[in-house]
């Protein structure tokens, strides 16, 4: 039976400011107060969340769910630089056990299943083998859930549950090759640290089918923007599939097996699901779709440094800028709208880090007139896949890519 | 903290600096113990509210709830049974009808 202890102890902030007094409480002035939230526009609400630097390793955080944690990076984030700062990145686990120490020394991350040599390999054989780095989008299947209408149940998030970071580590591919995989591999299963609270609850466990296991881009990584990850972002190991949903980039993997036969677990099977369709879109209600696991991430474009409402003067030159992303694929072109649009531009493209990255972008502007506009930006990638003009819908709020439209004020 | 780490380090009888080899990207791993905030929010007191502590809060923090939408009782009802049947949280079959009243008062949408 599992041992389930309802947490019901007294908060010690709560107890803390109790016995501190009102004089404590009115040094809390109302702007500095105003400064710890965020209000996120979801649509109906609630929008608003703490901003919380109370997480190891970790900056200022919009904060999901303490426990266990989902932290959203601030929008403006995206704006200052193309490589999201690992102490910014977002953090997103499913269950609460998560492991508080990782001692480099006794890590061990073994492989096994269907090989010919089973494997315990130490950190230090990993540094060990040859070294690849690439950039990379992570983004959370749920990404912008929280814009879905009618609004579904999940991680309520705005756009924030994505970053890009320059991964260090080595090939999914020499490590499998080591171990020799037999012939009849159907697909590889990654595992990490952190385990369910309940003791039958599904541990956290994602699978690729061997052929994208063996690609030579699926790599681990043990640093991100040349540092260790922290340790909520999967020390000491994180698997990377570039171009994929970060679902499949298991945290502190610790625990690779090669199956002969499909995966039948959870969270590979009946989680992380999504309607065979075009955009994985379905109305409310349908049913009798077929499903099937999530995948391939789809490109995506972003204004960072324009907010919904900013003012604008008519016929003055302005500046817009963001970043882009293509999905499984590089950017191709990013386009900007100023009427909503009814006529596009190619914006200007900023350095090319690698095709599953971010991707900056910039445009100069002219409103012409007094009134409101809609600025929109539209990223079509290298496979010619453009964002489309209605957002999509699902019953697990997955992939939302429509094309953003930021209203903005010219007077 | 440090002097866990410390503590730790000469326990397991490792040198503590490094911790382990470098790679040639100049990237040297070293261990980590953290501690995170322990998410011990109580539900907004109401009737109910009892039995969603008791039945909710041992695999979540409160927030994940007050941070949903307003969803009919439909919605909601599927994820208490999504908690019970895919998650396996132990929820007691008396307290159901109650927690999804206390959910309705809060989050509730026709």
């Amino acid at each position: 039976m599992p041992q389930v202890i309802p947490r019901r102890p007294l908060s010690t902030r709560r107890h803390f400011l109790g016995s501190a007094g009102t004089a404590a409480l009115a040094l809390l002035s109302a702007p500095a107060w105003a400064e710890t939230m965020v209000d996120l526009p979801l649509p109906g609400g609630p929008g608003r969340r703490p901003l919380t630097t109370e997480f190891p390793q970790k900056g200022a955080m919009i904060l999901q769910r303490t426990r266990p944690p989902l932290l959203e990076t601030p929008f403006e984030v995206f704006d200052q630089s193309v490589f999201t700062p690992n102490d910014r990145f977002f953090v997103r686990w499913h269950w609460a056990v998560i492991p508080t120490e990782v001692n480099v020394p006794t890590f061990r991350l073994a492989v096994r299943g269907h090989v010919n040599q089973v494997l315990s390999l130490s950190l230090d054989d990993i540094l060990g083998l040859p070294r690849v780095e690439l950039a990379a989008v992570n983004q959370c299947s749920g990404n912008s859930r929280g814009y879905f209408l009618p609004r579904v149940p999940g991680g309520e998030w705005s756009n924030g549950a994505m970053g890009n970071a320059r991964w260090t580590g080595v090939r999914l591919k020499d490590v499998l090759d080591r171990a020799g995989v037999k012939s009849g591999a159907v697909q590889v299963r990654f595992k990490g640290l952190d385990e369910p609270v309940v003791a039958d609850g599904p541990h956290f466990m994602k699978s690729l089918d061997i052929d994208h296991a063996r690609d030579g881009e699926v790599m681990l990584a043990y640093a991100m923007n040349g540092e260790q990850l922290p340790l909520l972002n999967g020390f000491p190991l994180r698997l990377v599939v570039p171009g994929w949903y970060s679902t499949y980039w298991v945290k502190m993997l610790n625990d690779i097996e090669v199956l002969d036969q499909p995966d039948t677990n959870f969270w590979t099977k009946t989680a992380y699901t999504i309607p065979d369709t075009p955009h994985a879109s379905v109305y409310p209600g349908e049913s009798g779709v077929k499903m099937v696991p999530i995948n391939r991430m789809v490109p995506r474009s972003f204004i960072t440094n324009i907010k919904p409402g900013d003012p604008f003067y008519a016929g003055r030159a302005a500046a817009a800028r963001g970043i882009a992303f293509g999905g499984d694929a590089g950017v191709a072109r990013v386009d900007f709208s100023a009427d909503s649009g009814k006529s596009w531009q190619a914006a200007q493209l900023g350095k090319d880090e690698g095709k599953y990255g971010f991707r900056q972008w910039q445009m100069q502007f002219t409103l012409p007139a007094k009134g409101d506009y809609l600025l929109m930006v539209r990223c079509t990638n290298s496979n010619g896949v453009a964002q489309p003009d209605a957002p999509n819908w699902n019953p697990s709020g997955f992939m939302r890519n429509v094309i953003e439209s930021t209203p903005v004020v010219a007077s | 903290m440090m002097r866990n780490v410390l503590l730790l380090a000469l326990l397991a009888g490792v040198a503590l600096s490094p911790f382990s080899g470098k790679a040639e990207t100049g990237v040297s791993l070293k261990s980590v113990t953290v501690e995170l905030p322990a998410g011990d929010r109580m539900f907004p007191k109401g009737p109910g509210s009892d039995a969603a502590d008791d039945n909710c809060l041992a695999c979540h923090s409160a927030g994940m709830v007050l941070n949903q939408p307003a969803m009919p009782k439909a919605a909601w009802e599927a994820e208490v049974n999504k908690m019970r049947d895919a998650y396996k949280a132990p929820i007691d079959p008396k307290d159901v009808d109650a927690i999804l009243d206390y959910l309705m008062s809060i989050k509730g949408a026709s």
